[in-house]
């Protein structure tokens, strides 16, 4: 018995599942996005935050998505490096600069919040440099990637420093709550920080009133199938792109066995 | 309209922008989807197949990912 997994190993299987679900996953995912919208723009405003808490209905999800994106692209790498998996890089590729773009948006619109709320566009403090590096990392995955000719040794560098770079992730999420685990001794302090702890995923449930909480949740619902249905669609492109070349390589051989026989022959 | 109060700007900003980028994203996938497929189309109608396709399709690797090339 295969696992789902192993069966999606083969690529022209994978193109012809993925080709069946992705008009369908485009239609929910943009329905559910601006069913979430729409609803953030009906709810009352905060009673702090007044109409700017518009912007969260954006800036949070493309903030989990920014780590999500991350997630993927660094679980891909270890799909590469350990199973060899032969779509792992495919994912891993597609992904980054899904999560780049996701990531950015995270950082404009908070920065767009920040202005009217905290009286700046940007400060220097531990979560907002950490998802700013964040940024950079998948800035950088793509470059190295591009940098490299060989595409099987591109692949497994980006991984390794995919993998790498993983540890920005605990440090996005504990740089504003700080970690403590009594049990085992770990006592880790929040930074002094501007942004606030998080609202949603916390130990004790939301503290946000439901009538945020919901379209927040149906727009990062949206958000994550968008986020699903991009990747699907790079994927797809990724294996074309892989067919062509693979193509020209043949065509090319061809050709040359062709001359070489020609030679032989005259 | 309703009224988004003293930020209207930032807050239509960080919609305009965010969509924007989304936009510019799915322009660029589905551009590249199409251009791809037009080129594999080409070299298929030229009679280039994949080596599996010849084979009669039965083991396909048509991906080339990079731990079979």
């Amino acid at each position: 018995m295969q696992t789902l997994t192993q069966r999606l190993a083969n690529p022209t299987r994978f193109m012809a599942l993925s080709g069946a679900i992705l008009p369908w996953l485009a239609l929910i995912a943009t329905a559910v996005t601006i069913t979430g919208l729409v609803m953030g723009f009906r709810a009352p405003p905060d009673y702090q935050q007044g109409e700017t808490v518009r912007i969260m209905f954006i800036h949070v999800p493309a903030a989990w998505l920014a780590m999500m994106g991350y997630a993927f692209v660094a679980m891909s790498s270890f799909g590469l490096l350990v199973f060899r998996h032969p779509l792992a890089d495919v994912s891993a590729k597609a992904a980054a600069p899904i999560g780049a773009a996701f990531t950015f948006i995270a950082l404009v619109t908070g920065s767009l919040w920040g202005k009217p709320m905290w009286g700046t566009y940007w400060v220097w403090d531990a979560r907002l440099t950490s998802v700013l590096i964040l940024f950079f990392l998948y800035l950088g995955l793509i470059a190295l990637r591009a940098s490299v000719d060989d595409e099987a040794l591109g692949a497994k560098l980006v991984a390794v420093l995919a993998l790498v770079g993983v540890t920005i992730l605990p440090f996005i999420k504990i740089s504003v709550e700080g970690l403590s685990i009594p049990s085992l001794g770990i006592n880790i302090p929040g930074w002094n920080t501007l942004h606030q702890p998080s609202s949603v995923l916390r130990v004790g449930g939301p503290k946000i009133h439901s009538s945020i909480l919901v379209p927040l949740l149906v727009s990062a619902v949206g958000f994550t199938l968008l986020f699903v249905t991009l990747h699907l669609k790079g994927m797809r492109n990724e294996i074309l792109r892989r067919r062509l070349v693979a193509l020209r390589l043949t065509e090319v051989e061809r050709v040359r066995r062709r001359e070489i026989e020609g030679a032989g022959q005259a | 309209m309703i009224d988004l109060g003293p930020h209207t700007r930032f807050i239509v900003v960080a919609y305009v922008l965010a969509a924007a980028v989304l936009a510019a994203l799915i322009v660029w996938l589905y551009a590249d989807g199409r251009r791809l497929a037009a080129r594999l189309k080409e070299l298929d109608e030229r009679g280039v197949k994949r080596r599996s396709a010849t084979r009669g399709g039965q083991t396909p690797s048509g991906a080339g990912g990079s731990n079979a090339a």
